[in-house]
């Protein structure tokens, strides 16, 4: 079954996004952890996009699409704009990032902590960026 | 999203973070810290537990005042995380750099 949402480009939308991931994962059984985890996950690559990519520009869309498999979830954030490939990445050492004092950084290590599989589709003048995550139904 | 309360309680900063902090509010628990931490106090509780939600913008912001904890030798203590809450600090490892517990009483105890 395939879900779809899509919202303007600006960072009060952010918690639409984490209702609609978290409504639509309520559906099929996963742990209230799980669930929890990969909305921050799935927050942590729009957040990145509406402020890296689109500058927290509201005339700006982006579209998040959810793949429910028997064995995993799919979920892909869609973009007009190309997305920063988190796989080529090199996350900061914790160390550095707290004696320098930046607020940034660690988001990108959530997603990679949490994720089974990144991916960066391109086709269709679209940018995608595919997080799959393998699913533990709870009993 | 974010509601911030402070309070100045026998010789502590309490500072009581509510709702959910995200990209979007992290900036008011940022102010808050800032304000919490020169207040002069040598000793800030912070009262998660109701707090709902929290993303890497939250954590990036208790992670940027570490060092200055250290360096002014201020004791703080965070208390009352949600399950869910909690293991976002696990995740990064961040439970092992902050001192957090379960309970207020804990955390006073912590800091008596």
């Amino acid at each position: 079954m395939i879900y779809r949402f899509k919202t303007r480009c600006a960072k009060d939308n952010l918690k639409n996004i984490r209702d609609f991931v978290d409504e639509t994962l309520q559906q099929h059984g996963l742990s209230e952890l799980d669930i929890s985890t990969i909305v921050l996950a799935v927050d942590e690559v729009c957040a990145n996009l509406i402020i890296h990519t689109h500058g927290c520009d509201d005339t700006h869309e982006l579209r998040l699409a959810i793949n429910v498999k028997d064995d995993r979830i799919e979920f892909d954030i869609i973009d007009n704009s190309e997305i920063f490939n988190i796989n080529t990445y090199k996350a900061p050492d914790l160390d550095e990032i707290i004696r320098s004092g930046r607020k940034g950084g660690v988001g990108l290590i959530l997603v990679k902590r949490i994720m089974d599989k990144i991916e960066f589709l391109t086709g269709d003048k679209r940018y995608i960026c595919r997080l799959t995550k393998k699913i533990r139904l709870s009993a | 999203m974010v509601s911030i309360t402070r309070t100045s309680e026998d010789g502590k900063e309490v500072m009581q973070v509510q709702g959910e902090v995200d990209a979007s509010s992290s900036i008011e628990l940022d102010n808050a810290m800032k304000e919490a931490l020169s207040a002069g106090q040598s000793k800030v509780m912070i009262d998660c537990t109701q707090l709902e939600y929290i993303s890497s913008a939250g954590l990036g912001v208790f992670m940027s005042y570490l060092e200055e904890i250290r360096s002014k030798d201020i004791s703080l203590v965070i208390y009352g995380l949600r399950p869910k809450v909690a293991h976002v600090f696990e995740i990064l490892g961040l439970d092992q750099l902050l001192e957090i517990k379960d309970t207020r009483k804990e955390a006073e105890a912590y800091l008596a």
